[in-house]
């Protein structure tokens, strides 16, 4: 999968709280939650965000609670990709279920500037900032995690498998065949 | 190259000989739970995979213990949610009201969770299991749907970090001292996405009790799983429990990890993290005057048995402060039994302590406990963030059983051995 867009960049531990406050959680609309997506942060970024932007940040990203909420209104509000030093463990897990590219790569943080654009292929985890001309090689997503991410998150994916007859086979009246 | 006890663990389970920190797999799991929070969004997440079934009827759990017995009409709401689905798809394990405990204690109690075992439960400290051996790590309510459906899950082998505990323990020093310690020593992302593996000789000679303590606070310096290796007091707690067969891993001695660290355990003193983080743990001789409102024993960090005739120890004879509310909930309807049966709840209720069901309520601040503005508990719970036992300008102090039934006692925190002489 190839990505491409404009940089919104943040620093160290960036967490759930800033990316959606606790505030607006009595909601699970995906809309209702990117329209407040990173408001204490960068009050701005919901009027700036355009579809296909990638987000980029330093150490620990999405660190603190394990509300599914955080990637779900990133993902939302048209961030395409998010590329950081590190990613807090709970974060990392829940963008990739529900459909969200993450990818993890030091060097490429450090070379890419708010407002550069900047190209992502999932595939290959190569990473190239357009405005600079530098690249840089993350690690790519092993087949399953491309599968998953392309699928639109663990749940589609499931589904897709399910519906193939690739779901367990329990041995109960509707699956034991 | 040798393997750690985690990446054999996992290996055996994604059908490889090997695997190798930051590789993706998709691993078969032998038990997966959720709780009254975040099974109803799972059950939701489950139902749009389009399954007709779950993967295994036996092998997911389903424990109402968080807001139970339920405080208000919406905590009700969650748990029938969990009862309808837990019929409707013949889900053997979930646990009614009365027969339930809190998760991380009841399931290895009830012998579902076994050494070698993958487990995934949408609720942080389900890390608390690798006390017998399996690996085991908490996910999200997403994690939770997929995998009632599928059976399986995707994990990203993690590095591990071997922790090597020497020296003799000091007097009332236990897993949780050790555990806080550690926490304070490397921080509260010390371990991130690490396994925490923990060895050595102070190990080697620890209780089931304190190991699960010890393994349980792993998330809390972000590790992804904490983890000992079975022996022979793992096999003693598992025999008289285990009701399907499991396999026992050891890591290899030419294992790779990624850090190493040598505690010296005869300089460690009774542990209490401060508030806000379970990092900022200082020894109980630099406190200095803490005086409390509330003091909590219990929870899956220390609701066991074993914890309660430590309370019961130092509370013989003695009364709560007059300023101070203790209150103390097993973990389990079986842990709950034979404290009365042992004569320790008499001593709880002789003291002047609140002794309740086993339910989550006070470590959340969820219900049964809650602090006020401006009060101070002292907890044996794991998390002491901003309002985690209620009010958010309210404090929470993590310390033993031990330190929190002496502190009740004397009104702030204190060491069980300030007590001598005075009753009991
Ligand atoms: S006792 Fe506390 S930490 Fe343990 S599962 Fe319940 S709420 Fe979570």
């Amino acid at each position: 999968m190839n990505l491409k867009g404009r940089v919104h960049k943040y620093g160290c531990n960036v967490d759930t709280d800033v990316i959606i406050p606790a505030r607006y959680l009595n909601t699970s609309d995906s809309a209702e939650l990117a329209a407040h997506c990173m408001e204490d942060i960068d009050a701005d970024f919901v009027k700036n965000v355009q579809p296909g932007d990638i987000m980029v940040a330093d150490e620990n990203f999405g660190c603190g609670s394990s509300r599914e909420h955080a990637p779900i209104a990133i993902k939302e509000s048209g961030i395409s990709c998010v590329i950081a030093k590190t990613f807090a463990r709970i974060f990392y897990r829940n963008a990739i279920n529900i459909g969200l590219p993450i990818l993890q790569c030091p060097e490429a943080v450090d070379g890419i500037s708010a407002n550069d654009t900047v190209e992502v292929d999932t595939s290959t985890g190569k990473i190239t900032n357009i405005t600079t001309g530098k690249s840089w090689d993350a690690m790519p997503f092993p087949e399953f995690m491309q599968q998953l991410i392309e699928a639109g998150g663990l749940i589609p994916y499931a589904q897709k498998k399910i519906a193939s007859g690739g779901g367990p086979k329990c041995g109960c009246k509707c699956c034991g065949k | 190259m040798g393997q750690t006890i985690t990446e054999k663990i996992l290996a055996a389970h994604c059908g490889k000989k090997a695997v190798e920190p930051g590789e993706l797999i998709t691993a078969k799991l032998d038990l997966v739970l959720g709780n009254d929070i975040t099974s109803p969004i799972a059950i939701r997440e489950f139902g749009n995979t389009g399954a007709n079934c779950v993967f295994n009827k036996e092998k997911i759990a389903l424990v109402p213990d968080h807001s139970t017995p339920a405080k208000d009409i919406k905590s009700a709401q969650q748990v029938k949610t969990m009862r309808e689905f837990a019929k409707k798809y013949g889900v053997t394990n979930f646990f009614e009201i009365g027969r339930v405990g809190i998760e991380h204690t009841l399931l290895p109690d009830e012998g579902l969770v076994l050494p070698g075992y993958a487990v995934i439960g949408a609720d942080s400290h389900t890390c608390t299991y690798g006390a017998i051996g399996a690996f085991s790590t908490g996910v999200g309510s997403t994690d939770l749907g997929a995998a009632m459906s599928l059976g399986e899950t995707w994990f990203r082998v993690p590095e591990s970090i071997k922790f090597v505990y020497h020296g003799k323990l000091n007097k009332w020093v236990g897993g949780k001292d050790l555990i806080l310690y550690t926490i304070g020593q490397i921080g509260v992302d010390g371990a991130l996405y690490c396994s925490m593996e923990f060895t050595g000789e102070v190990i080697e000679n620890l209780p089931m009790a304190d190991r699960f303590t010890m393994c349980n606070m792993a998330i809390e310096a972000g590790g992804k799983n904490g983890i000992i290796a079975p022996d022979d007091i793992t096999m003693e707690y598992v025999r008289a429990r285990a009701k399907r067969d499991f396999k026992v891993y050891a890591s290899d001695s030419d294992a790779k990890y990624k850090q190493v660290i040598d505690i010296d355990c005869s300089k460690i003193e009774p542990q209490v993290a401060f508030p806000h983080l379970p990092e900022n743990t200082k020894p109980l001789s630099k406190v200095g005057n803490v005086v409390i409102d509330q003091s909590v024993i219990g929870s899956c960090t220390n609701g066991r048995i074993e914890d309660l005739r430590v309370a019961a120890q130092v509370l013989k004879g003695r009364r709560v402060h007059q300023d101070v509310r203790l209150i103390i909930f097993p973990a389990t309807q079986k842990i709950y039994m034979q404290a009365i049966h042992e004569g320790l709840v008499d001593v709880f209720v002789d003291a002047g302590a609140a002794v309740s069901t086993p339910t989550c309520g006070p470590c959340l601040g969820g219900h049964m406990g809650c602090l006020a503005e401006g009060e101070r508990a002292v907890a044996t719970t794991n998390r002491n963030f901003v309002g985690r036992m209620g009010h958010p300008k309210s404090e929470v102090y993590l310390a033993s059983p031990a330190v929190a039934a002496a502190s009740a006692v004397l009104g702030r925190i204190g060491s069980p051995d300030e007590l001598e002489g005075k009753g009991g």
